[in-house]
């Protein structure tokens, strides 16, 4: 359509038509970018006002005078309940949460993905279809049976009992990424390593690991994103102190005591997000694939 | 000597379907066996299995005297090569060819020498530190065969390893690999859909058909003695020609009756056909085939036929005619008087002649 | 017994995830359904009692504007963000010289926590503070949108927000199908000299059908188990009016102590989710296995 236009400048009244109409297409597609970024815009502009301008400023103003108190507040004050220690705390729970909860859930996925694609068995199918299934269960049909478990295992209300649910839970999705990464793989090159000796393992590390950096980049970003965004298993199988950084956020924003800080929850809630939003940013590309990937299968 | 490839009534079953049934080889050292076949007909399987890729559902394997009907593809003192090469795509050619040693724990300077010996045999030195995704697709070849090469394994197993080459590059690879046989005296066992292949590298081919062995032999034996009319219509290009024919015998020879597309039938006379039943299928390659006055001697027979089709092909001419009701296929000199629509004096060498039985498909002669 | 072990590594590396795929899902689907059909309160309790659970939550007024909303809800969001999608992804494909810096901006809330999103909203919808102040400042006195504390609207203030976070998503999705449509086919067309959105509507749509479907599952699935973002945004309230199945679930079984309650909940969730996954699941792995 581009080239359309410029091949065709003479003023013609379809011409005027056209180029009209993309205006009009620019004119909306910008409609659409501002009602995506005013949230953001929104929370980053109020969260370095201060409490007096945002009482009497409004809502989509930029700060008369930037101040970071709020940001600092939200890091090491803000209140989340009785405590006020801010988010850092609950960030570096969620770090410790995910990185070994990430770094779990791919190597098995990995490694199974492999069986699934590559050394298939009788009943390897079935296995997988159920896995698969796993994927797609409301969580909440296992919340009241792996809190028991949890404290059955003397890992209640702790960050390696999360760890240990975000792994069982995740395995599903991690197996069909590999899965399906690997089943693009000839099989003849499994054929090949055996005949040269190597035994399963040793094919594993050195011929199919090697190949497989762009699903890792996409699972680790998937699993990254879904554990250090999640609430469900974050609020119900955590207690004081090993608390994920969503259910900090929850607790600050609806914490009832004292005066209510909306820049102190903007800069908590802008905290809470920035390595989502970083990993977005930089591997953007890796994220949608894995988005994609997770919906449409095959 | 003790064949060094042995397999015993071998069968193999996916599920309740019959892939091999009771398949008996036995190569020699030095042998260049080729399995042929159309696809779908258990020739890869068959690799497969004497690769140790697949297990088998019956029978025995031995290879080099030792018994490997179980014993997984690493021991079994052999190397492969692939319809797609199954190069490692992340590694360098240098290390595709000694990822087999280093995984079996040779030491780096037996690596290194092995590596350069293989690398001057197949000329893919200046390729060494490449990656395989950096290669043509003949370049390919000739890493996978030095994969294989550098391992000096008892037995060398491919698997139409030429199928993805331009035609041209085909014919090269295959007087090479051909070359190499001669050169290292190597076993090899080779599969291939393509039954011109089978011919200019088999020492003994293998003919398949549904699981089944068809035949086995040198290539002349398949060539000239075909088993069955399966095998004698895959093996020759153009196909042998397999004309319905009536023998009549009258004691001391036979007479041959073949039905023509105008006239009364055309009559042969051979005494080879005596006691055949009435129904036959005549077998006859279409270099059997000349025009009258090019070949003579005893067994050799004219008849006038209406010629339907004139194809020339540069050193021949192919002249195609119709007899018992098939279009056959006469292969004669390329300056033939032939034309379509007028009548020619056929030339039938009856000393190649291969009779079949119609219901069976079975030689008969 | 190395050779044993050589055979069977596959199966032996699977193993760990088989069993805790079938003891962590499978297994705990059948405590759920188990506890469901007892009288458990603060604690389990397994002699089943029959449907008692379910009679009382279908008796229950807060379950009934659960599942009412989950049907508003789950209806209005998977529409919108459909057709939004849709509609972005066409836009989008009209060679647009920015497409990328516009395809980054309208899929970045799906990075962020529903949490997040919901503290964001929260704070925009905010009636003393937010849209309604901004509004009413600009000298419009009388503008009036106070949804988020409003009992009868308040439930579309989380379409809202989950439609933002989710539309950018199924933008990329239809983006994706838009592209994989055979250009020749619409090259064709276009020789043929069919109009523009003669061609989206009679050729590349109707061609996108397994991706309506996939998005369809996708948000179907989400809107089912939404939980935190009305969590973050209303908390459920005002009173009840926004609750939703996953938070009715989650207030019995940690708040009231209600573990029949919860455990029945829990069930019709589950019974929801697989009536509409579990066909689908069911034809794309059967036409993977005969493909």
């Amino acid at each position: 359509m581009m080239a359309d236009l410029s091949l065709n400048q003479s003023a013609s009244e379809a011409n005027f038509g056209k180029i009209a109409l993309r205006w009009l297409l620019y004119a909306l597609l910008g409609l659409f970018a501002l009602y995506y970024l005013l949230p953001l815009f929104v929370m980053v502009t109020t969260s370095l006002k201060s409490l007096e301008e945002i009482r009497t400023g409004s809502l989509v103003t930029l700060p008369r005078e930037v101040t970071f108190d709020a940001w600092k507040t939200a890091w090491s004050g803000a209140c989340t309940g009785i405590q006020c220690e801010g988010l850092r705390p609950y960030f570096w729970n969620s770090v410790l949460l995910a990185v070994p909860a990430v770094f779990l859930s791919t190597l098995i996925g990995a490694l199974n993905g492999y069986v699934v694609a590559q050394w298939k068995f009788k009943g390897a199918n079935l296995i997988f279809s159920l896995m698969l299934f796993g994927c797609f269960i409301p969580f909440q049909v296992v919340l009241l049976p792996m809190a028991r478990m949890l404290g059955l295992m003397g890992i209640a209300g702790t960050i390696p009992g999360l760890i240990f649910v975000h792994v069982i839970y995740g395995i599903g999705f991690t197996t069909l990424f590999f899965r399906n990464y690997y089943v693009t793989i000839p099989s003849e090159l499994v054929k090949a390593a055996k005949v040269d000796g190597a035994n399963f393992f040793r094919i594993f590390w050195s011929i199919f690991l090697p190949l497989s950096l762009p699903i890792i980049v996409v699972t680790v970003i998937w699993q990254f994103t879904q554990i250090w965004n999640d609430f469900l298993f974050g609020v119900s199988f955590s207690q004081a102190g090993t608390q994920p950084i969503t259910v900090a956020l929850n607790n600050i924003v609806n914490s009832t005591t004292g005066v209510k800080e909306y820049n102190v929850d903007m800069a908590a809630a802008i905290i809470a997000a920035l390595p989502t939003l970083f990993v977005y940013v930089v591997a953007g590309k890796y994220f949608i694939r894995g988005l994609t990937a997770g919906s449409v299968k095959g | 000597m003790a064949p060094i490839l042995e397999i015993q009534t071998l069968f193999k079953n996916y599920g309740s379907t019959e892939i091999l049934k009771d398949i008996n080889i036995a190569i020699e050292p030095g042998d260049f066996l080729v399995l042929v076949g159309p696809s779908g007909c258990g020739k890869s399987t068959l690799l497969n299995c004497i690769a140790g890729l697949e297990p088998i559902t019956g029978g025995s394997l031995h290879i080099g005297g030792k018994d490997m009907t179980h014993v997984s593809p690493k021991d079994r003192d052999i190397a492969m090569v692939f319809q797609s090469y199954a190069l490692y795509p992340t590694m360098s050619v240098a290390k595709n060819i000694t990822f087999g040693m280093k995984v079996r724990g040779v030491d780096a300077a037996t690596q290194d020498r092995k590596l350069a010996e293989v690398a001057n045999q197949l000329q893919i030195e200046p390729l060494l530190q490449r990656r395989p995704g950096q290669l043509s697709g003949g370049q390919r070849q000739r890493v996978a065969m030095g994969r294989a090469l550098v391992r000096d394994p008892k037995l060398f197993l491919f698997d139409e390893p030429l199928s993805n080459l331009d035609a041209k590059l085909r014919v090269e690879m295959r007087s090479e690999i051909k070359k190499l046989h001669q050169t290292l005296g190597a076993t090899m066992v080779y599969v291939t859909h393509d039954q011109i292949e089978a011919m200019t590298l088999a020492t003994k081919i293998v003919v398949m058909k549904g699981g089944v062995i068809q035949q086995i032999g040198t290539p002349a034996e398949i060539y000239n003695t075909p088993a069955n009319l399966f095998v004698a219509d895959f093996m020759g290009s153009p196909a042998m020609n397999l004309i319905p024919a009536k023998v009549m015998q009258n004691g001391g020879g036979a007479r041959i009756e073949i039905s023509r597309g105008q006239g009364g039938p055309i009559v042969l006379h051979d005494p080879k056909a005596e006691g055949l039943p009435e129904d036959v299928i005549l077998g006859l390659r279409p270099e059997d085939i000349a025009e009258a006055g090019f070949r003579a001697g005893e067994g050799v027979q004219e008849a006038e036929c209406l010629v339907d089709m004139v194809e020339p092909a540069g050193a021949d001419t192919y002249v195609v005619s119709e007899l018992g009701g098939k279009q056959i296929t006469a292969r004669m000199h390329a300056e033939t008087s032939a034309s379509a629509g007028s009548s020619l004096t056929f030339a039938f060498d009856l000393n190649k002649v291969s009779y079949f039985a119609p219901e069976t498909g079975d030689r008969l002669n | 017994m190395s050779e044993w072990l050589e055979n069977h590594l596959p199966k032996i590396v699977l193993a760990p995830s088989f069993i805790g795929v079938l003891v962590f899902v499978y297994g705990f689907i059948a405590w759920t359904a188990w506890v469901s059909l007892t009288r458990s309160k603060l604690l389990p309790r397994y002699e089943i009692k029959g449907f008692v659970q379910y009679e009382k939550l279908f008796d229950s007024p807060r379950w009934d504007t659960a599942m009412n909303n989950l049907f508003i809800f789950g209806t209005l969001f998977i529409v919108i963000a459909m057709v939004l999608g849709l509609l972005l992804a066409i836009m989008l494909d009209q060679k647009i010289r920015t497409e990328g810096v516009i395809r980054t901006i309208y899929l970045y809330p799906m990075a962020l926590s529903m949490i997040v999103t919901g503290t964001a909203w929260k704070w925009i919808l905010n009636p003393g503070l937010g849209i309604e102040a901004t509004v009413r400042g600009w000298g419009y006195e009388n503008f009036s949108f106070d949804w988020v504390v409003n009992p009868d609207y308040a439930i579309y203030t989380i379409v809202l927000a989950a439609v933002w976070q989710s539309s950018g998503f199924v933008m990329a999705l239809f983006l994706a199908g838009l592209r994989s449509v055979d250009g020749e086919i619409i090259k064709a067309a276009q020789v043929d000299g069919i109009p523009t959105w003669r061609i989206y509507s009679a050729i590349i749509i109707p061609s996108m059908a397994p991706i309506f479907l996939s998005a369809f599952i996708v948000l179907a699935h989400l809107a089912i188990k939404i939980f935190d973002l009305v969590i973050a945004l209303t908390g459920g309230g005002p009173g009840y009016a926004t609750d939703l199945p996953a938070t009715y679930m989650y207030a019995m079984a940690f708040s009231r102590g209600d573990i029949g309650q919860a455990a029945s909940s829990a069930m019709i969730m589950m019974l929801v989710v697989f009536t509409i996954v579990v066909p689908y699941l069911y034809s794309e792995l059967r036409s993977k296995n005969d493909g």
